[in-house]
């Protein structure tokens, strides 16, 4: 077990593409990093340099104290769980899993002891003498897993190793993965697209975007504190909604108007972030997350105006535990993915027959929003979240 | 909370590996009703077997001419056989050590070619192939570009040249300075089997080469970065891994490789001429017949026997031509 570190590490591929700019990550011992971001953002990439099966163009790679940069992969003890799980075929369970320990020249006696335990953790104990073929996904995953955790490496490092499940069973071995790596205590390096899986099994997660780095941070700090417009518009489900906005100072309070509507920033807010008002008169990218808005009809007390604002249900979807509504605001929305990645990842900011942005709030399931009807939402003027339009960076302290 | 299940669709070039395609299940044709399912395996089957018959029945009457006597062979057509006039003198006599015409000696010549002439060329194609599809090394397109394309070099331009080699070896006169260099000593091969298998090993490599280099290459590139982090190295790769899984294919060339080495005529008659203790079963049954076609009776039964090496190696190596060897490696 290691720590490992990257050091403004790059990756240039012979065509000039430049995947991989200036990564810094710093794993510690025991550590379940994750690795975020849409596809093409890199993640891939730089997992694979640490495995040594793409070489680093610059930069450094420490796994312990050693810099690794052009070690052979099998002289880095680092253990790799891959998308399609990469089982040999012709070999059965027992000798998938035992293969590394052989070519380690590992005693006999010693690869069976290492391989029954190592089956026992991920009950595989009947399938050992079955080939690759005759077993469910969610046994093949195990049997990559079980791969990994008999050579007891110095870091996992996984790609995507859910992906090829189904939706049920893909919870259910998040969790066992999650568990059987807090309890094996080995240092992680996890690459998904999924910002579920990101959040729910990370110790800290990275979200990457185009080979450069965005935030490194515990799961609720990167949903609490977004650090720029990409990370508050990637991680979160249904996504942030972003509009374009401009403030101004009116009454002694901050004002946010957006489209022919405005609300009024919590004191609270301006106190937490004095800088907010050096963007008073300019132009700002407000950011509401679909839980911070509510149906104003079931509010207990009666809200001041300042915090609410007027429209019409276009959609809802009823999900039994909440209800996500969708309604038109003329607010000007802030396009957060390159046009590389729409279609992918990007959620299409879709508009109505006027012309305005679609919204999304999520509603208690007593809501009684209806289709086409006008409806009145209360902001959480307490969690707006507010970017500086130019860097698309947070606009905090 | 429902989540969105964004499916990925991995974009980059290291990612693409995907040679799972969709499965092809041709089969699920007639899906109507069970009388038109029936009309439609009836169409299907009776044209297939109307030209199954007539692609076995020359083959037939081979078969029941062999079990005849040169009289009955000259008086009537196979279709008038009578089964009193069946014998089994033919196959005596051809199989018979004493007899000139013996087949004996030249199924084991035909051997000798056939089964260094598949072997060797597997062994050499398969490292090659291997290197060609998974070892990065400068030149290796140029390389395998050139290897391929002496595919289209015929070999009867070579025949004379390579003869030429073998009684003769290879000399060179380096210019001004009065001096022959031996590139390859005469090995007098002429007339030997080493001359044909050898001839047969290296006009076969650009085919193999190929043909493995197309199914080696497509093997999930995931297994072999997988085994590099295990620990292996290219050979132990090979070893453990390419060679298992490639034995369809293997298996295949294998077919290929045997018959046309087995049933070549020209290649052997051109390096053994007239050698006959090396003669191989080809040019065995052509001399058979004899001056003025005296002994043409012969040729059924010989033919069968010719062909009779060549189905055990096909229906020993068939049952290798399973599919899916590769289920479950990759893939859910």
């Amino acid at each position: 077990m290691a720590q490992v570190v990257l050091k403004d590490v790059n990756k240039v591929y012979p065509n000039g593409y430049h995947a991989i700019s200036d990564l810094n990550l710093d794993i510690a011992d025991g550590e379940f990093l994750v690795l975020v971001g849409p596809s093409g953002c890199g993640k891939s990439t730089a997992l694979r340099m640490v495995a040594g099966l793409e070489e680093i163009s610059g930069g450094e790679l420490y796994i312990g104290d050693r810099v690794v940069n052009d070690v052979h992969p099998k002289d880095r003890d680092i253990a790799m769980v891959f998308q399609n799980y990469a089982l040999y075929p012709h070999m059965t369970v027992a000798e998938n899993i035992g293969f590394a320990l052989k070519l380690a020249k590992v005693p006999k006696p010693e690869i069976e002891e290492r391989v029954r335990k190592a089956a026992a953790v991920l009950d595989l104990t009947e399938n050992l003498d079955r080939k690759p073929g005759q077993l469910s996904g969610g046994q093949r995953q195990r049997v990559a897993m079980g791969r990994a955790i008999v050579r007891q490496p110095k870091a996992f490092l996984m790609d995507e190793p859910l992906s090829n499940l189904d939706a049920k069973l893909r919870v259910q071995m998040r969790a066992e993965i999650a568990g059987l790596q807090r309890d094996l205590g080995v240092t992680t390096l996890y690459v998904t697209h999924d910002q579920v899986e990101a959040m729910t099994m990370g110790d800290r997660v990275a979200v990457l975007k185009r080979g450069f780095l965005q935030q490194v941070d515990t799961p609720q700090n990167l949903y609490d504190k977004p650090g720029n417009v990409f990370v508050a518009g990637f991680i979160g489900s249904p996504s942030m909604n972003l509009m374009k906005a401009t403030l101004s100072d009116s009454g002694g309070g901050i004002w946010v108007q957006f489209g022919s509507q405005n609300l009024e920033v919590s004191p609270n807010t301006v106190a937490a972030n004095p800088s907010l008002r050096s963007f008073v008169g300019k132009d700002i990218v407000v950011g509401i997350r679909p839980e911070d808005i509510s149906d104003a009809e079931l509010a207990i007390e009666e809200k001041p105006n300042d915090s609410r604002l007027t429209t019409e249900t276009t959609l809802i979807e009823a999900l039994g535990s909440e209800v996500i509504v969708h309604f038109p605001l003329d607010a000007e929305p802030f396009a957060i993915m390159d046009a590389e990645f729409e279609g992918e990842d990007a959620v299409e900011q879709s508009k109505d027959a006027q012309g305005r942005t679609i919204y999304v709030g999520r509603f208690s399931p007593r809501s009684r929003a209806r289709m086409g009807q006008p409806l009145t939402i209360d902001v959480d003027t307490t969690r707006m979240h507010f970017f500086d339009p130019s860097t698309g960076n947070a606009i905090r302290g | 909370m429902a989540t969105p299940v964004i499916n990925e669709v991995p974009g980059d070039a290291d990612a693409a590996l995907g040679n799972d395609g969709p499965p092809n299940d041709m089969r699920k044709g007639g899906t109507g009703s069970t009388t038109g399912a029936r009309l439609h395996g009836l169409l299907t089957r009776v044209p297939l077997w109307f030209i199954v018959l007539i692609w076995a029945i020359p083959s037939l009457g081979l078969f029941i001419n062999s079990f005849r006597d040169r009289q009955a062979q000259n008086q009537s057509g196979w279709w008038r056989v009578v089964p009193s006039d069946l014998t089994i003198s033919n196959y005596d006599t051809v199989l018979s050590a004493s007899s000139t015409a013996s087949m004996t000696d030249s199924v084991l010549n035909s051997l000798g070619i056939a089964i260094p002439a598949t072997i060797i060329p597997i062994a050499v194609a398969a490292f090659a192939a291997y290197g060609f599809a998974w070892i990065d090394f400068k030149g290796r397109n140029w390389l395998f570009i050139a290897t391929i394309s002496l595919l289209a070099i015929p070999l009867q331009v070579a025949l004379l040249p390579l003869l030429k080699l073998y009684v003769g070896g290879a000399h060179v006169t380096v210019p001004f300075t009065e001096r022959t260099l031996t590139l390859i000593p005469d090995w007098d091969l002429q007339g030997s089997l080493t001359a044909v298998w050898l001839t047969h090993t290296g006009f076969a490599m650009p085919f193999a080469i190929f043909l493995l280099h197309n199914y080696i290459s497509g093997l999930p590139r995931d297994i072999f970065e997988s085994a590099r982090i295990d620990g292996a190295d290219h050979f132990t790769i090979f070893t453990k891994l390419v060679l298992p899984l490639s034995v369809p294919v293997l298996a295949a060339f294998a077919i290929f490789q045997f018959l046309w080495a087995w049933n070549d005529y020209l290649i052997a008659l051109t390096m053994i001429g007239s050698n006959a203790d090396n003669f191989p079963t080809t040019i065995r049954v052509a001399n058979l017949s004899g001056d003025f076609g005296r002994n043409a009776f012969l040729l059924p039964s010989a033919a069968f026997i010719q062909a009779f090496i060549p189905l055990i190696v096909f229906f020993s190596l068939q049952r290798f031509f399973v599919k899916g060897l590769l289920a479950g490696s990759v893939k859910g």
